[in-house]
């Protein structure tokens, strides 16, 4: 593959499908979504396939000048290969999603999302900073029309609060970028990732980057617009809200906040952890009262992305894999779950927990499927979910067992709302005749489920074939930030030879002698 | 392929199989497939328990594949064998294989049986990937998988309410036991910088004396590591405090209960601090907590069982209370004991959990003792089983003689051990245990002599009446909402044809088809011999043992040294129970009634289990839905988006006048000014 321009193809693809998509009817568009989605996965498989584990740290790297220092310039690290793998697996799934469920502008809808997944992957590709930004924030204009065209009754609120939010971000880190342009010469984002800016400079920087990815992630106290977003949004955009614009937040932390400036990433990180603990406790009791499924899910994604906060700022290996990992487990899961109410949703139309019961009786294969994701989303070892909260806490530990402390009653609190869930919605008897007869999965929602399902598994079983391509970068960032990387909590002293000894003498006094 | 390759995963082969294939392969393949491959499994493993009852045999390690590897943490997939994993390969196998083919005569009649057997062999695999870990983490993969499978079987009658509120309570209340199990990895990991076993075991005797910052505590670096793990054991073997999910887990059916809440799942706690003995050993101070831990719910839960009138209910309390034995009997450093009675346990409380189903099956899922009576001579086999059980888990036995039931072994042996070790807590530990040993003598007479001793009581049974009016096969049989209805308010009938006068209401119990049978006499034996064999090389055999455990020579040396009167004791209080019981419920059968209206307050106290549920429901549950209602409602709605983004639209556009602008025809554009701003700002900056 070398010198031929993957990426730029992988983002005119979806491009040119979305173009087309403006002059077509409503079948054709849906066809030409769906070729394009598949398209870019089978580019997207050929790239991870291509991508040389312990070669260069940037690969398939592609340079345009454009003017005034403002460049076309690609390439990826291992940390943005996957999470561009993650993008092009849920596309064709979000596009069957709405095969049927989307009736009205279908042409439109389609050119959203295909524009979409271009500026995804624009995101995790670019290596120009006004690039990054230009993708960055582009990227809210199809995801805004997707709640406020094709979303529910809400719609225009939520929209609303998705845009303010996220916009107000994103001016303060535009001008931290200009600032950074400025001051190191260049736009160049591997350079400025090396880049040392004075310390005082950084606390700036950081904070003002911080108001844009806390959005995103999103973190408490600036998530409520999610929970609104994902109810209104159509079960395909809650799909790509949680399964990939959710991880642009946590990419950011990574990608600039954490290398960029790391002096100020050691100084925030007690507000990081703060705001973390705060918001796993304070989600998931949340989510525990809530009586829509959407919004449910909703909450635990603010819990689970707490978690990988938490776990990046540790500023150590496990928490910056944990928080990888658990990022790519919550795309894949979380977004199994929406599909999963969107299933029902199709069926019945009431996102209302109480209106449904008994589906295990009647829906037995769904419920299965239901069963596998509510587990995986409370970290059931030999799921994705527990690779990526394990090594997230395990992060944490190292560095506050406080933190970890208060993290790891998430697995608690998410065992209470997911179960509480999932009996509410597939136990019990059938309480409402409609939901009692609505039928099991049919070809097109297995054909959404399965590589879902397998994802999960694979992920959960041998993480190894995620974790490979990430760990130089890892070790890299890892390095990079290891100078300014606060100390742990713990504190271990060994003991003297005397203290051993009669510590040892203490453990067996008594009649064992 | 390796013997304990096959052991391990053809139950999960099984459990596929029969789970995904359900309807499509229909009840008897599934039957065939999942019973079948456990007795595959074993036949596997008992070869494997007798190579190292030779003694001297080294553990080995089977490599399976990797798993994670994230900087300095390494684990894998791997199947360990030693001779502690040799002793639960046996009793999970031959357990859950009986189990299996008890279940065919026990959920005969159930329209989801493929579903019931999947479960049963996936809690297999899950409980053997569990004993085979060779690193903490694969240990905790299968405490979870047990954790869903006991999750998945307690709910099993889904349809019922009671059923899937005590699965989510079992997985609940297990997961706060694993908050301190999770912490204990990451704390292990943070100290030794590793995950697998051996490499911990090897260095934990270096660190005993160091110290180390917790929650800003200074603390002993081994004590609070063993606290966190043993807290993450409390929650999956019931120990007092995190007790509360296991008699409701009894909502599950009888065989489930039996496999996993008796005989295997809730003994990994034992398990894990057998596996980790050399790290409690660095810690004087956690062992004596696991000591009087287990002490006291050793006393708590027999305490409750004397009460109870379910007969399953009884016999869950008994659960907790033997495994209590186990926890103190590690506790003082007597590894080797707790695991010979986990070993028995296995078998003689399996056995008890299995006669119930039976005496349950028979009675027509009734399953208040209340409702029980002049069952003997009714059902012969079952009645001859229970009793085995019951003379085993009394732990009767002559000293002189050397010669007793399963029991008499492995719980003298643990007293004994609590007396000899000497220190405060073991002495405690060893009075309530003896007294524990007078009420399980008690409660179990008490099941017996209401079960199959004096005159029928059926007649006042609502599942005996509706099965003498219906019919006993009536439609609703096949209903599984209708099934064991565990812990139901007491039945007030009032009976008047003829037939009810002598207590019989003219029902006819039956005895259990030949599948069922088989497992009772199989396990029988287990209950009458596993003792008297097994007794040598559990107790005194250094060499079986050959380092799996950490072996004290000098505990066990003090322990054949003890005086008479405390190799005795046991056998005296035995008789005491049995005498109380007898007195109660044979001879003088208005005595409980009596005792109830002199202590009152006593009885409730005990019937309503010490107000755990109580307590925890008013500590946590309820504060958590009050607080997530607030959070939610003051929180999110009424604070940050007051102040937040309604806030800023007030400001901004005066409310209402912005929401009317923003209809959904000025999308385009708003979205058309945002990409033109957009633009234009580079634009400006750059060309600056």
């Amino acid at each position: 593959m070398d010198g031929f321009p993957i990426l730029s193809l992988m983002l005119l693809v979806p491009l040119a499908g979305a173009i087309a998509c403006f002059f077509v009817n409503a079948g054709t568009a849906r066809a030409i979504a769906l070729a394009a989605t598949l398209a870019d996965l089978l580019l997207g498989i050929a790239l991870w396939a291509s991508f040389d584990i312990g070669g260069a740290q940037w690969q398939f790297v592609e340079r345009a000048e454009l003017f005034a220092g403002f460049g076309y310039a690609l390439g990826i690290d291992g940390i943005a290969l996957m999470l561009i793998v993650l993008s092009v697996f849920l596309m064709p799934i979000c596009i069957a999603a709405s095969w049927l469920s989307v009736k009205a502008r279908v042409g439109e809808y389609m050119a959203a999302f295909l524009l979409m997944e271009m500026l995804m992957i624009g995101v995790f590709a670019a290596q120009d900073l006004f690039l990054f930004y230009i993708f960055f924030e582009a990227g809210l204009i199809p995801m805004y029309l997707i709640i406020g065209v094709w979303g529910g009754d809400n719609r225009i609120y939520a929209s609303y609060k998705f845009f303010l939010y996220t916009l107000l971000g994103s001016v303060l880190m535009l001008i931290a970028m200009f600032w950074m342009a400025n001051a190191a010469g260049t736009t160049d984002i591997p350079t400025l990732m090396s880049y040392d800016f004075p310390a005082g400079a950084q606390t700036w920087l950081w904070l003002a980057f911080f108001a844009s990815f806390a959005v995103k992630m999103p973190m408490w106290p600036v998530h409520t617009w999610l929970p609104d977003a994902h109810v209104q949004a159509p079960t395909a955009g809650s799909i790509i809200l949680a399964g990939v614009l959710l991880k642009m937040g946590g990419y950011g932390f990574i990608r600039f906040s954490l290398p960029m400036f790391p002096d100020a990433s050691a100084q925030f990180a007690w507000l990081i952890f703060g705001l973390s603990m705060v918001a796993v406790v304070y989600t998931s009791l949340v989510a525990l009262v809530q009586q829509d499924m959407k919004k449910l899910i909703a909450y635990s994604s603010v819990a689970h992305m707490a978690i990988v906060t938490g776990a990046l700022f540790a500023f150590n290996v496990q928490g910056l894999e944990g928080a990888m990992i658990l990022m790519l487990s919550h795309g894949l899961v979380s977004g199994a779950l929406f599909l999963c109410v969107g299933i029902i949703y199709d069926r019945l139309h009431t996102r209302e927990i109480s209106r449904y019961g008994g589906l295990a009786i009647n829906m037995p294969r769904y419920a299965l499927f239901f069963l596998l994701f509510t587990m995986a989303s409370i970290g059931l070892p030999g799921t994705s979910g527990f690779v990526g909260e394990f090594l997230s806490l395990a992060g944490m530990y190292e560095i506050s067992s406080w933190l970890a402390l208060v993290c790891t009653t998430g697995i608690i609190l998410g065992a209470g709302y997911m179960l509480y869930l999932y009996r509410r919605v597939a136990f019990g008897e059938q309480v409402n005749a409609d939901a009692a007869a609505m039928p099991d999965l049919d070809k097109r929602e297995w054909a959404m489920l399965i590589p879902l399902a397998a994802a999960t598994m694979w992920m959960g079983i041998y993480p190894e074939s995620f974790l490979a391509p990430m760990r130089a970068d890892i070790e890299w960032l890892d390095q990079r930030i290891g100078a300014s990387a606060p100390a742990g909590d713990a504190h271990l002293a060994l003991p003297s030879a005397e203290a051993r000894a009669a510590a040892i003498e203490a453990a067996h006094e008594g009649g064992a002698h | 392929m390796s013997s304990i390759s096959i052991i391990v995963f053809l139950p999960l082969l099984a459990a596929i199989v029969a789970g995904l294939g359900n309807r499509a392969i229909g009840s008897f393949a599934a039957k065939i497939v999942t019973t079948g491959a456990l007795f595959v499994s074993c036949a596997l493993s008992w070869p494997i328990l007798l190579t190292y009852l030779g003694g001297d045999v080294d553990g080995t390690v089977v490599p399976v594949l990797n798993w994670v590897r994230s900087g300095g943490m390494v684990f894998d997939w791997a199947l360990r064998v030693d001779t502690l994993t040799a002793v639960m390969l046996v009793v999970i196998t031959t357990v859950s294989a009986l189990v299996h083919l008890y279940s065919w005569g026990y959920m005969d009649e159930d329209p989801d049986q493929p579903r019931f057997f999947a479960y049963l062999s996936l809690f297999t695999f899950a409980m053997l990937m569990l004993v085979t870990a060779n690193n903490l983490v694969q240990m905790f993969f299968g405490w979870e998988g047990v954790g869903l499978a006991s999750y998945l079987l307690i709910g099993f009658w889904f349809r019922k309410p009671s059923a899937s509120a005590a699965a989510i309570k079992a997985f609940v209340v297990n997961r706060v036991g694993d908050l301190g199990f999770m912490l204990g990895i990451f704390g292990t990991f943070l100290v030794f910088g590793t995950v697998s076993i051996p490499e911990i075991l090897a260095a934990a005797p270096g660190m005993a004396g160091s110290s180390i910052t917790f929650l800003g505590m200074r603390l002993d670096t081994m004590t609070i590591l063993c606290l966190l793990l043993f807290i993450g054991a409390m929650g999956k073997s019931a120990q007092l405090g995190l007790h509360t999910w296991l008699p409701d887990a009894m909502e599950g059916p009888t065989p489930v209960s039996a496999l996993i809440h008796a005989a295997t799942m809730v003994t990994a706690g034992v398990f894990m601090v057998c596996r980790l003995s050399p790290m409690f050993e660095a810690a004087p101070i956690a062992l004596a907590v696991v000591t009087v831990v287990g002490a006291l719910t050793c006393i708590f839960a027999a305490t409750v069982g004397t009460t109870q009138t379910d007969i399953k209910r009884v016999i869950a309390y008994s659960t907790c209370s033997q495994l209590g034995y186990m926890f103190f009997a590690a506790g003082v450093g007597a590894y080797g004991a707790a695991m010979f009675h986990l070993f028995t346990h296995a078998f003689f409380k399996a056995l008890l959990f299995l006669g119930a189903g039976s005496v349950i099956h028979a009675m027509h899922h009734e399953q208040d003792m209340r409702y029980y009576g002049a069952l003997r001579k009714r059902i012969p086999v079952t009645f001859w089983a229970m009793m085995a059980g019951t003379l085993a888990i009394t732990g009767v036995g002559l000293y002189a003689l050397h010669l007793g039931f399963a029991g008499f072994y492995s719980k003298d042996a643990i007293l004994e051990a609590a007396f000899a070790r000497g220190t405060e807590a073991s002495y405690l530990a060893f009075a309530l245990g003896i007294f524990a040993a007078l009420l399980t003598s008690f409660y179990s007479w008490r099941l017996m002599f209401l079960t199959f001793w004096g005159k029928p009581r059926w007649s006042q049974s609502e599942h005996i009446q509706h099965a003498v009016h219906h019919g006993e096969h009536d439609p609703d049989d096949h209903n599984p909402a209708r099934q064991e209805d565990a812990g139901h308010d007491p039945h007030a009938l009032v009976v008047a044809d003829d037939a009810a006068a002598d207590g019989t209401a003219g029902y006819h119990p039956h005895e259990s088809p030949i599948v069922m049978l088989i497992p009772l006499i199989v396990l029988s034996l287990g209950a009458v011999f596993a003792g008297g064999v097994f007794n040598h090389a559990f107790i005194d055999s250094e060499a079986f043992w050959n380092g799996s455990i950490f072996y004290n020579e000098g505990l066990i040396h003090a322990l054949h040294e003890t005086p008479m009167w405390v190799k005795y004791a046991p056998f005296v209080v035995m008789l005491i129970g049995l005498a109380i019981a007898w007195n109660n419920y044979i001879r003088n059968p208005a005595a409980p009634a009596g005792f109830v209206e002199k202590f009152g307050g006593v009885y409730t106290f005990l019937k309503n289990k010490w107000y755990f549920d109580e307590l925890y429901n008013f500590l946590f549950v309820r504060p958590a839905f009050w607080l997530g209602r607030k959070f939610w409602k003051w929180g999110d709605v009424g604070f940050i988006d007051r102040f937040g983004p309604n806030g800023a639209a007030r400001v901004v556009a005066g409310g209402s006048r912005l929401a009317a602008k923003v209809q959904s025809g000025y999308l385009y554009s708003y979205a058309l000014i945002m990409l033109l701003g957009l633009v234009a700002a580079i634009s400006w900056a750059i060309a600056r």
